[in-house]
């Protein structure tokens, strides 16, 4: 109990300290997983959409693998993309392995299929509306989905900050393929990792709470700009 | 409403990017950086040299797969048979010993195998191992790892056929004295990293001072032949300034709590 106080009065006085290297690492946080996340989406979102107004064989096993590969043990993602980087890998050429970019390919790969996955069933019951009206219009595919996607940002817009959660709070992935050096791949949760395995409690605790207070901020301020839950809006 | 997510967020995501003029990676193990010593040796280098060495903190088994698949430009450990190893095998260039520290053994208190008795340190793990007293090993192939494993051959006992009061925890110095605290156990650690745990809880130093207990960590530069990317001349200049005046001063006047943890022994080229 003593270390759930100390850690709580810590966290309070870093985040009220601006504390140099506790701002740099929370950014760090911040900017590889919004990273991760605006590439996720890029490739999540039209792909949720086509596979719901397109039909073809192997949709129904392409979604259910989707909505499988939203469990995607971090780790084993990570293991997979260090051994792909590494230089006796094959693409060690490139000579990322242990560098910010590792990271958000690591947590784009998880977070695509969770993102994917949501996006598709908002999408999906909306089409099953739209369905009639954009066939007796007769638009294109890409029309479609353009319009698709557009009507249904709000929705979108919980697939992406599930995302988010999912990347902000992972650890397995990020601390194989970036190995937590200091000032360059640690972030908040690879920092709270090593401060435990130092006996650190509080400061581990203390790390924890600024995470769980970054990731309500986030979500606060993306509610704010969306203006959802306010009059005149749905 | 996207715009200004999109704006908030890419203002978010590309704050600052500073870095020294040089950098390089070096792989290190848990027991080194958990001694604090790297925060003592890593501003002075960079003041010195300008140039930023940025640590990878694994186990020594880890820290040598690093270096063989040349994902870092040297590594620094301590187990010697697999070091020279290493070398034989034409992974590294040569073998550099730099300083070293001793290692401990960690028990409850109360000290219920009476190690603290012991005339060395086979006999403590002998008495151990009579109690069947709670004992926690690495079991992570770290060089602490490997040093527990031969210490327990060496005091004519194999560590394979103990029963469940050894308890092999597959996990870095931290973790595993975070388990002894936890479980009120026996463990081997390095001295260092006993000093600046923070959770120590009932346990207590039982046992030291054993000349097998000394722990000789050495600098491993990889061979450029087989990775033309490392960085041959960092590394030297990396390696120069390890050896110098300057770092046995730095090394040797480390203490926490009054204590010196490490003795600098390297050996001036040549």
């Amino acid at each position: 109990m003593g270390d759930l106080w100390q850690g709580l009065s810590q966290a309070f006085w870093l985040v009220l300290s601006a504390d140099a290297e506790l701002v740099e690492i929370a950014f760090r946080s911040l900017r590889i997983t919004v990273s991760a996340l605006v590439l996720a989406c890029l490739i999540a979102l039209p792909l949720a959409a086509l596979l719901a107004v397109r039909r073809f064989r192997w949709r129904r096993a392409v979604i259910a693998t989707l909505n499988a590969l939203m469990g995607l043990p971090p780790v084993v993602v990570g293991l997979i993309v260090y051994v792909l980087l590494s230089r006796s890998g094959p693409l060690g050429a490139l000579g990322l392995l242990f560098t910010p970019t590792a990271m958000i390919v690591a947590q784009m790969i998880i977070i695509v299929p969770l993102v994917a996955s949501i996006a598709h069933q908002s999408l999906r019951d909306l089409w099953q509306e739209y369905h009639d009206l954009l066939i007796s219009l007769n638009v294109t595919q890409r029309q479609k989905i353009a319009t698709l996607l557009w009507d249904s940002r709000r929705a979108l817009l919980t697939a992406a900050l599930a995302g988010f959660g999912r990347g902000i709070g992972e650890v397995g992935a990020i601390m194989v393929v970036g190995g937590n050096i200091d000032n360059y791949t640690r972030v908040l949760t690879t920092a709270i990792a090593l401060e435990t395995g130092k006996g650190e409690f509080a400061l581990a605790l203390a790390l924890g709470f600024v995470l769980i207070a970054l990731a309500i901020a986030v979500n606060l301020v993306i509610h704010w700009l969306g203006r959802t839950e306010r009059e005149g809006a749905w | 409403m996207l715009r200004k997510i999109m704006l908030a967020a890419s203002l978010a995501v590309w704050g600052g990017m500073a870095q020294a003029a040089d950098v390089m990676k070096m792989a290190v193990t848990t027991s080194f950086h958990n001694s604090g010593l790297a925060d003592i040796l890593l501003p002075e280098i960079e003041k010195d040299l300008d140039l930023e060495v940025q640590l990878l903190v694994v186990g020594t088994g880890q820290a040598l797969k690093l270096g063989r698949a040349g994902d870092v430009d040297a590594v620094l450990v301590h187990s010697r048979a697999a070091e020279e190893a290493f070398v034989s095998e034409g992974y590294g260039t040569h073998r550099r010993e730099i300083m070293y520290n001793d290692f401990v053994f960690i028990g409850p208190s109360a000290d219920p195998a009476a190690i603290a008795s012991a005339q060395t340190a086979t006999g403590a793990l002998q008495a151990i191992a009579e109690a069947q007293a709670a004992f926690v090993s690495r079991g992570d192939d770290s060089g602490t790892h490997k040093k527990e494993l031969s210490l327990w051959r060496e005091a004519g006992l194999d560590a394979g056929a103990f029963g469940d009061w050894y308890r092999a925890v597959g996990a870095g110095m931290g973790a595993a004295l975070n388990t002894a605290s936890g479980m009120d156990a026996y463990i081997l650690a390095d001295r260092a990293s006993w000093l600046n745990f923070g959770n120590k809880g009932g346990l207590a130093l039982l046992f030291s001072g054993d000349p097998v207990l000394f722990n000789q960590y050495a600098y491993l530069p990889v061979n450029p032949e087989l990775h033309s990317h490392v960085k041959s001349d960092l590394v030297a200049k990396l390696e120069a300034w390890l050896t110098s005046p300057r770092a046995a001063e730095l090394i040797n006047s480390y203490t926490i709590g009054g204590e010196t943890l490490f003795v600098f022994n390297a050996k001036p080229a040549g």
